[in-house]
């Protein structure tokens, strides 16, 4: 499937992923993440049962300290 | 558009800005400068002497709450400006009654787990406002990192990379371009592309 990660199109062998997948998948392992779906959030908890179809549009924003 | 226009069209707008350190402080100047008629300011802190390297306060002002001190630089500016200044720490469930009559939020907190917060908070609660964040600021240099990126109506200010710590502290330039972005973004929303 081929998905908008971040703004840029992935294309994945997995026909079906969910998010919690697809953050490891990436080895994103900062522990800060705000997670959203075709704009619209994911909580930390639904993750896993969160998935991800084809053509779907997929923010992962890592946070870090600074301000 | 003339200044005179774009002073008339932000008077009637409200920014909400949660966090009133190097991020927030610098930014609300800009704001205020650029003529947002409202702020809502939100930050329980006060002024420590390590602040004054980046945040937009005075040595005279050290010890006192930031909003307060914000508040008084900013009439400085421009006595007219409404600054609606809270002292509190800003949590979840205030998020959604602070900031319902503000027309875009500017995230401008240091730590990335209250950032976490209102990112999500703001998202579930109030998923139609625009929200600004800045992420990734630390250290010097590396202009050409720095970086706006939009997705939706969230718009992320910083580098995405550089986080603080004791190696690589936050200073004012680097700081500076993130909260003027915040602001330039802010702007872009209000006014719409020029």
């Amino acid at each position: 499937m081929e998905i908008i990660l971040n703004n840029k199109s992935e294309r994945f062998e997995q026909s079906h992923l969910s998010i919690e997948e697809l953050i490891h998948l990436k080895n994103y392992t900062f522990k800060m993440l705000v997670t959203r779906l075709n704009d619209k959030l994911v909580k930390k908890e639904d993750r896993t049962a969160t998935q991800i179809e084809d053509g779907d549009k997929v923010d992962i924003l890592h946070l870090m300290s600074g301000g | 558009m003339t200044f005179e226009h774009i002073k008339e069209s932000l008077a009637d707008k409200t920014v909400g800005i949660a966090g009133a350190g190097g991020l927030g402080s610098n930014c609300a100047m800009a704001l205020a400068r650029s003529g947002v008629g409202n702020l809502i300011i939100v930050d329980f802190d006060v002024i420590d002497f390590s602040n004054l390297n980046r945040q937009y306060y005075f040595y005279h002002q050290l010890g006192k709450k930031k909003v307060l001190a914000l508040k008084e630089n900013v009439q400085k500016v421009y006595p007219n400006i409404n600054v609606t200044a809270l002292a509190v720490r800003l949590e979840a469930h205030h998020i959604s009654s602070v900031f319902k009559d503000c027309d875009v939020i500017v995230e401008a907190f240091d730590q990335k787990e209250t950032k976490e917060m209102i990112i999500e908070t703001v998202m579930d609660e109030m998923p139609e406002k625009p929200l600004v964040v800045g992420s990734g600021m630390a250290g010097w240099g590396k202009n050409s990192l720095l970086k706006t990126e939009q997705s939706g109506n969230l718009y992320v200010c910083g580098d995405q990379i550089h986080e603080v710590s004791d190696d690589m502290p936050p200073l004012a330039p680097r700081v500076g371009i993130v909260a003027m972005m915040q602001a330039n973004q802010v702007l872009e929303i209000l006014l719409g592309e020029m």
